[in-house]
């Protein structure tokens, strides 16, 4: 028999499908050909797939070879074909039973010495294995931990071609070392206690990391907005097991685990920096898409530092996923959806020369340069900023301090206390959060007080705020009542939602 | 002089397929036909009336890879030309025609193997 078959997935975005490797073996000159519209890295798995048989002291047919990966009109791209390739080749070349390998998933990519390395979007891929109805799949051991995060599915971890061969014909099977499930939470390298001061930053800090509000903090170079902005994280409450799964998949197929463990429960963080294109922050790529910097906040923190340096292109790009939660990505090779829920911290400072704040007296910049520097943040995004918060120079009084300030751990635990209040007034509705109330709940089921109304109406009259702000100001003050305990947002609550809110004429 | 050896371990291959050949009722046609653009190594006919255009490759080691692999692409395709070229100045334009690759083994110790595909294109 020279016909065999055995199957792999294929990644679009976090979708998988199932794809049926079939190798076939023909009389004729050598020769070897890869259906099903490979890209660059998948075309050159013949080099790879050919070397690591060699090596694993196989035999390479000198035949005419013809590989098909199947449905041949899915773009495939990647290397994590290379193991399904070999195991296929060989067993079509009748060194493999062909019955033990029909139903099994392979992923992996093979060094030339017939090595197994590791490969991105493990997870996503097992899942969609696993919703096709495969009951064992293979992996590579560096993605093990991440593997085993799929339940339902029998993972086989290997480290080499020959150990696969060894159990595919003798049935012998090294068993991996498990990997205890171990979600780790709050690692405790930054903490709030590290802030000196700032008393209105921590607050808003907090409020952001209760209610999921977007936050734009202000302030002169060395006041500590990165310091603030990078210990957000560590207030929010850990990620559900479930939200989790959701941040290790799109890393997954970011392939970006050297920040993060796949075990993490940590709310992620991203701080792109201020040159990065439209396509890393939202994500894209013309062979495989791959998620941005959006994505890879999902369910965490976007922190962009120096905002009005980037080009105003770039922030504009996540005006809609802010909206929707979600982006979608259309290319050639077709349309992927990644999700993309974050609390967007942005950072700037007051002027170019940055010494804009107290009386200015130091600032060299002229009064145009000044205004025409924050107003690189285009209107429609500063619409959807829900505070906007000085972050003033740290004075000596809190720099001689020697008591340090609140605690992460202590911040948290309000955070939390405050969240579930909110999610069991939600405990009928689909979102979880204040800041995703949508706007016609907020007309009808979730109005502040009678009072705190007439007031928003009024600076809606004098159009110091828009219709979008003023639901923005009713989310925010929903948030500081839960803080604050109140059941209903009084009209101090709505006052300080709209004070953060306007805290700059921009 | 390394030159000169190839050309004997080629000539050799050929001759050693040819036998071949015989053994299986075929008919040598001729050998080593030679225009501008390259050279048919054996010219043969089938009992069954098809003519076979052969490839020899001949190698006394398997270290420059298997014999078959020398044949690319290409080389398969100047063989297609040279075959029907073949055909057209001998009369027989149309006829039933085949590319047949073979590739002989020489061992140290002077015996030899053959590997013959036939209809490789």
């Amino acid at each position: 028999m020279s016909l065999a078959h055995t199957q792999s997935v294929a990644l679009m975005g976090l979708e998988g499908h199932v794809v049926t490797v079939e190798v076939d073996i023909a009389d004729g000159l050598p020769m070897y050909s890869l259906l099903g519209l490979p890209d660059a890295a998948l075309s050159e798995s013949r080099d790879r797939v050919r070397a690591a048989i060699v090596n694993c002291a196989e035999i390479w047919p000198n035949r005419k070879v013809t590989v098909s990966l199947s449905p041949a009109w899915l773009p495939k791209s990647g290397s994590s074909f290379d193991l399904a390739i070999c195991i296929a080749l060989l067993c079509a070349n009748e060194t493999i039973a062909s019955d033990a390998i029909a139903d099994v998933v392979f992923l992996g990519e093979l060094s030339l010495d017939g090595r197994i390395r590791s490969v991105r979007g493990v997870l996503p891929a097992l899942i969609a294995a696993h919703k096709a109805g495969v009951k064992t799949a293979v992996v590579p051991t560096a993605n093990y931990q991440e593997a085993q995060l799929m339940q339902g599915i029998e993972i086989i971890a290997m480290e080499h071609v020959k150990q696969v061969l060894r159990w595919l014909r003798n049935g012998e099977r090294e068993i991996a070392q498990e990997f205890e499930l171990d979600w780790q939470a709050h690692d405790g390298t930054l903490d709030f206690a590290d802030v000196a001061g700032q008393p209105q930053a921590r607050l808003a800090a907090e409020i952001a990391a209760t209610g999921g509000h977007h936050i734009l903090l202000i302030g002169p170079p060395g006041a500590g907005k990165t310091m603030i902005a990078e210990r957000i994280p560590t207030i929010l409450p850990a990620l559900s097991i479930l939200q989790a799964l959701e941040v290790t998949a799109v890393h997954s197929i970011a392939g970006s685990f050297a920040s993060r463990s796949p075990t993490s429960l940590m709310a992620p963080i991203v701080s792109p920096h201020h040159t990065t294109t439209r396509v890393a922050m939202v994500g894209g790529g013309a062979h495989a898409i791959k998620p941005g910097a959006g994505s890879l906040a999902h369910n965490g923190v976007l922190f962009i530092d120096e905002a009005p340096e980037c080009p105003s292109g770039v922030l504009d790009s996540l005006r809609q996923p802010l909206e929707a939660g979600t982006i979608t990505i259309a290319r050639s090779i077709g349309n992927v959806t990644f999700p993309a829920q974050f609390l967007l911290v942005l950072a700037a400072n007051p002027c170019p020369c940055g010494k804009f704040t107290g009386r200015g007296r130091n600032c060299t910049c002229t009064s145009q340069q000044v205004r025409r520097y924050l107003g690189r943040l285009s209107g429609p995004l500063m619409d959807r900023i829900d505070m906007r918060v000085h972050v003033d120079p740290v004075g000596r009084v809190d720099m001689a301090r020697t008591d340090l300030g609140e605690s992460s751990a202590d911040i948290r635990q309000r955070v939390i206390a405050a969240r579930a209040l909110a999610a069991e007034r939600f405990s009928e509705c689909a979102w979880k959060l204040n800041s995703q109330i949508p706007s016609r709940a907020l007309r009808t089921l979730f109005q502040p007080q009678r009072n705190a109304m007439n007031f928003l109406h009024d600076e809606l009259d004098k159009e110091h705020i828009t219709a979008r702000g003023l639901h923005k100001i009713i989310r925010v003050s929903w948030t500081l009542a839960d803080i604050a305990g109140h059941s209903v947002p009084t009209l101090e609550d709505v006052e300080q939602a709209h004070l953060l809110r306007g805290g700059i004429e921009l | 002089m390394q030159r000169k050896s190839n050309n004997r371990t080629g000539a050799f291959g050929e001759e050693v397929v040819s036998q071949y050949l015989i053994q299986r009722n075929a008919q040598i046609i001729e050998r080593n036909w030679r225009i501008r653009e390259g050279e048919i190594d054996i010219i043969a006919l089938y009992p069954s009336g098809i003519f076979a255009f052969i490839e020899v490759k001949t190698r006394s080691s398997v270290a420059f890879g298997h014999p078959f692999e020398a044949i690319n692409a290409q080389k398969a395709h100047r063989m297609q030309r040279l075959a029907l070229g073949w055909l057209a100045t001998h009369g027989c334009f149309g006829c039933n025609y085949q590319i047949d690759v073979a590739g002989v083994l020489i061992a140290n110790d002077g015996s030899h193997t053959i590997e013959y595909r036939a209809g490789v294109l």
